[in-house]
């Protein structure tokens, strides 16, 4: 649980509903986000919850329904568009770039920060350099944080799934979001590596006052860390609360068993 | 042994960051600086500075084009000779059209105006990927040598197609001899190496990366697409446009559309591959490889010749330059991916520990 | 306008079409069931009937000639598979094709190397003049060997899709062309597949050899002839049979109309670079061809 003082509501999902074809992903979902609160997105396989992470990232686009951010109203997002209000997220299969650094990765993170233009880039002279310098001891500070000194020049594709992930962590934070988009960051790890994680998350929230909202399957990491929580289930939303009233509610638990409804 | 790092320790990021961290590095580079600059030109062969020095480095400055758009950005491209050609037929008219203004800045505006036609056929990147892509490039090759031939005032209307590149002055300084073309290309080529080194250190190469890597990933973190696919064929075009017009002006003394056809863009995507995609060091010894090699095969057959009294033909000759070629490029994509540069940097790193085995 | 000058052209266009289409079907076989863009295609259309060739003007009978060289065709095709595909099987797609670039350059050495570089004539008894019939009754022209080639080619389809749909081994393909994985886990050989249609490739090459052997002369420049093949896969997409002989058609078709219609006003040789314009302006509106596959990137 954060220490923070959790504020007003930052983001907020008006009845978004988002259709494939025939698939109903999403149906009529509202809820929102707070400032500084570690919001969570739990539900069986399949309920939708990338798929309203991507809605509020602007990758998908919905049918029907309002996004509001920091006061401003949406009818979509568009990814670059977020990326500029200061929204950074991490992805379920690991989008980071194979074939560059981590310290290349993580400086990537910092791309909407950059002014310089190319050609002062290719000489390389007074700002262009400057620019460089003060982005390499942004990013340096992450990789402190993250403690992956020893990895920082190592090509991204050679290091294990557990380091790859928390790479991605470093260049969503790289970019000093007000919100992250957590999508299953624990996903594939063993106990260290969680609780590695979890402290990160957790750290970010308290010492940055990042705003989270992630999407996790391992009920304990939700119940620890999580101020508040969303469950969805074959694209609605079934419950909504704090994680005890959420692990009480009775349509969660039958929505995970597999109860007909 | 030689190459240990050990008591180099950098204490600023800025060092860091530098083009060359290894002082060993740095000594061997300033070395092959001065023996390009000073000794060769004094020392040198007119032959070899002419007929391969020369085309060595505008081979490699092409080369290094296409690395920035197709090893650094990932867009394949196979219409690199046309940009050349762009380049090379654009400087020849601004040196004709308007004198004044100087063989530097026309060479500068016939990159340009082979940038811009890299843009207009990199329009389609942005809907179209991978091979399908490289099939578009053909387009270009073949449509951009069409018209400069078709169309006479590329070429002053010359009844043969064929026009004689004028002599080089920069304020009044004639570059009428090998040498003299040889330090006038390796200036440009040096620098230009450098820029292009300084751009893919920065946030342009690493957005050229992501795109190559992930595109869409790179898209949701805010590197704005079409800029950046634009921008790669822009200076890659640009590259290829300068080292067309040192082509026709420093080394064939000619312009002529047919030096410009489908064969060089591949020979200089081999370079790319045989060098090392996406290294700038890779780009140059691609070039060297094979600007080398067929005169290494000549040499060889003309000793085999006298050996055996057999004469070996040109065509048979040109043949096994083919196979050979093509089988290096199956072997080193089989092999080492990453081409001679990651051969190189291998080497260096046994030279650590050389001669003692660990 | 010339109403019967212009079913001339067109007919003479769509009939260029097939031709072009021959050589596609190569590349639509390879990539349906492996994946690999073979850029060499076009060396082994060239190999193929220099081989040929070759043999006949040494003498050899046309028949021996014919299945000796399909033989070479298909050794060469398995040994293709061995040599330079299997190394390379978990690399990227542009790896793989830029290998057989390589293996292009390959290719084209070793077919003068081994025949040697003169161009050579190649005939197969069908005469290269217009039908009588068609030309007496309507005055058009169409040339005798072109509907051939249009048979064969029509002839060839219909064998591969036998071939794909009725046979076990093509059942087997598609299931490749498919999905790998699926395909190894019902215990489908992979590596013997992939040999196979290698073989068939050859075999398609081989064909399309000697119909473009016929109508240009079996010489260097018949490898770009494979070049033009691209622009057909293009509009037809990469793994579709259909699609190679509908982008055949309308890249003939257009072709010839434009170089005949649009060519004297541009002083001509417009062949060297319409098919690919097309095909690009073709490409803006649906990337993936006609009939291809739509890829959908996940995140």
């Amino acid at each position: 649980m954060s220490s923070r003082q959790v504020g007003g509501v930052m983001l907020a999902v008006e009845n978004v509903s988002l259709t494939f074809g025939g698939v109903k992903a999403l149906q009529e979902v509202s809820f929102d986000v707070r400032e500084n609160e570690v919001r969570a997105i739990i539900g069986p396989n399949g309920a939708g919850k990338s798929s309203m992470l991507n809605v509020i990232n602007g990758v998908y686009h919905p049918q029907q329904g309002k996004i509001r951010f920091q006061g401003r109203e949406f009818r979509d997002m568009d990814s670059h568009q977020t990326a500029e209000m200061g929204v950074a997220r991490t992805f379920q299969n690991i989008a980071l770039f194979k074939g560059m650094t981590v310290l290349d990765n993580l400086m990537t993170g910092r791309n909407l920060k950059m002014r310089c233009n190319f050609l002062q880039q290719a000489l390389w002279i007074g700002p262009a350099k400057r620019e460089e310098l003060e982005h390499r001891r942004a990013v340096e500070e992450v990789i402190d944080f993250l403690e992956i000194q020893h990895i920082r020049k190592t090509p991204v594709g050679k290091l294990p799934y557990g380091l790859q992930k928390r790479v991605e962590l470093g260049r969503a934070l790289a970019a000093e979001p007000k919100l992250l988009l957590l999508d299953e960051p624990m996903a594939g790890m063993n106990l260290e590596e969680k609780q590695d994680m979890c402290r990160f998350v957790l750290e970010v929230n308290d010492h940055y006052g990042t705003t989270i909202v992630l999407i996790e399957h391992d009920m304990g990491v939700v119940m620890d860390i999580s101020d508040r929580v969303v469950v969805l289930d074959y694209g609605r939303k079934i419950a909504d609360g704090s994680p005890e009233e959420v692990r009480g509610n009775q349509t969660v638990i039958d929505a995970y068993l597999g109860v007909a409804h | 042994m030689l190459y240990r790092e050990a008591g180099q320790f950098k204490s600023t990021y800025a060092q860091d960051q530098q083009i060359f961290p290894i002082r060993q590095d740095r000594i061997a580079f300033w070395a092959l600086l001065v023996f390009a600059f000073v000794v060769l030109p004094l020392v040198g062969d007119q032959y070899w500075l002419g007929a391969i020095l020369t085309p060595f480095q505008i081979f490699a400055l092409a080369t290094l084009g296409l690395n920035i758009l197709t090893g650094y950005a990932g867009q394949l491209s196979l219409g690199t000779a046309a940009f050349m050609a762009v380049g090379a037929f654009m400087a020849y008219n601004f040196v004709l059209r308007m004198p004044w203004l100087g063989i530097i800045p026309s060479f500068i505006l016939a990159g340009l105006c082979a940038a811009a036609v890299g843009i207009v056929f990199g329009l389609p990147s942005l809907r179209i990927k991978g091979f399908y892509l490289a099939v578009a490039t053909l387009a270009c090759q073949f449509f951009v040598l069409w018209a400069l031939q078709r169309f006479g005032w590329f070429t002053n209307y010359s009844s043969s197609g064929v026009v004689t590149a004028q002599q080089i002055e920069i304020l009044g300084y004639a570059f009428n001899t090998p040498a003299k073309k040889y330090l006038l290309t390796l200036s440009v080529v040096a620098l230009m190496a450098l820029a292009a080194k300084n751009l893919m250190r920065s946030e342009t190469g690493r957005a050229f990366m992501a795109v190559r890597d992930m595109d869409v990933a790179a898209s949701v973190i805010g590197i704005p697409m079409m800029k950046t696919k634009l921008l790669a064929f822009a200076i890659s075009s640009f590259y290829c446009g300068v080292a067309g017009a040192l082509h026709a002006f420093c080394y064939l003394g000619t312009v002529e559309p047919e030096a410009y056809s489908l064969d060089l863009s591949f020979r200089i995507l081999f370079m790319v591959i045989i060098g090392g995609v996406g290294s700038i060091l890779g780009s140059f010894l691609g070039a060297a490889f094979i600007t080398l090699f067929p005169i290494f095969l000549n040499l060889v057959s003309g000793w085999m010749s006298h050996a055996t009294g057999v004469e070996i033909s040109h065509a048979l000759i040109s043949n096994l330059e083919s196979i050979i070629f093509g089988g290096l490029i199956v072997f080193f994509l089989i092999v080492e991916p990453q081409g001679l540069a990651r051969l190189w940097q291998i080497a260096k790193e046994k030279l650590r520990l050389w001669p003692f085995p660990h | 306008m010339d109403f019967v000058f212009f079913i001339e052209v067109l007919a003479g266009g769509l009939l260029a079409g097939v031709m072009y289409s021959l050589v596609a079907l190569g590349f639509v076989l390879i990539y349906k069931a492996s994946g690999v863009f073979n850029f060499a295609q076009g060396a082994m259309v060239f190999f193929a009937a220099l081989t040929f060739v070759s043999l006949v003007e040494r003498g050899w009978n046309f028949w021996l000639a014919l299945v000796v060289t399909l033989a070479v065709m298909v050794l060469l095709g398995l040994a293709i598979e061995r040599v330079v595909l299997r190394p390379l099987v978990n690399q990227s797609q542009i790896t793989l094709f830029m290998a057989t670039i390589g293996l292009t350059f390959v290719l084209e050495g070793l077919s003068q190397l081994v025949w040697g570089s003169q161009p050579h004539g190649l005939e197969l008894g069908i005469p290269d003049v217009p039908m009588e019939w068609l030309s007496q009754k309507w005055n058009i022209n169409i040339s005798q060997f072109d509907l051939f080639a249009a048979a064969v080619a029509g002839l060839l389809v219909a064998v591969l899709a036998v071939f794909f749909h009725k046979t076990r081994i093509g059942r087997a393909l598609r299931a490749v062309a498919d999905d790998h994985q699926a395909a190894l886990a019902v215990g489908i050989p992979l590596q013997h597949i992939w040999a196979i249609v290698w073989a068939v490739a050859g075999f398609v090459a081989l064909v399309a050899g000697l119909m473009w052997g016929v109508r240009n002369g079996v010489q260097f420049a018949l490898t770009f002839v494979a070049l033009k093949a691209l622009p057909v896969l293009l509009i037809g997409g990469f793994e579709s049979i259909p699609g190679a002989i509908l982008g055949g058609l309308i890249i003939g078709a257009t072709e010839k109309l434009a170089e005949v219609y649009f060519g004297p006003y541009v002083g001509g040789g417009i062949e060297s670079w319409f098919a690919y314009v097309v095909a690009l302006l073709f490409l803006l509106v649906r990337p993936e061809g006609l009939f291809g596959e739509k890829h959908i990137d996940r995140v």
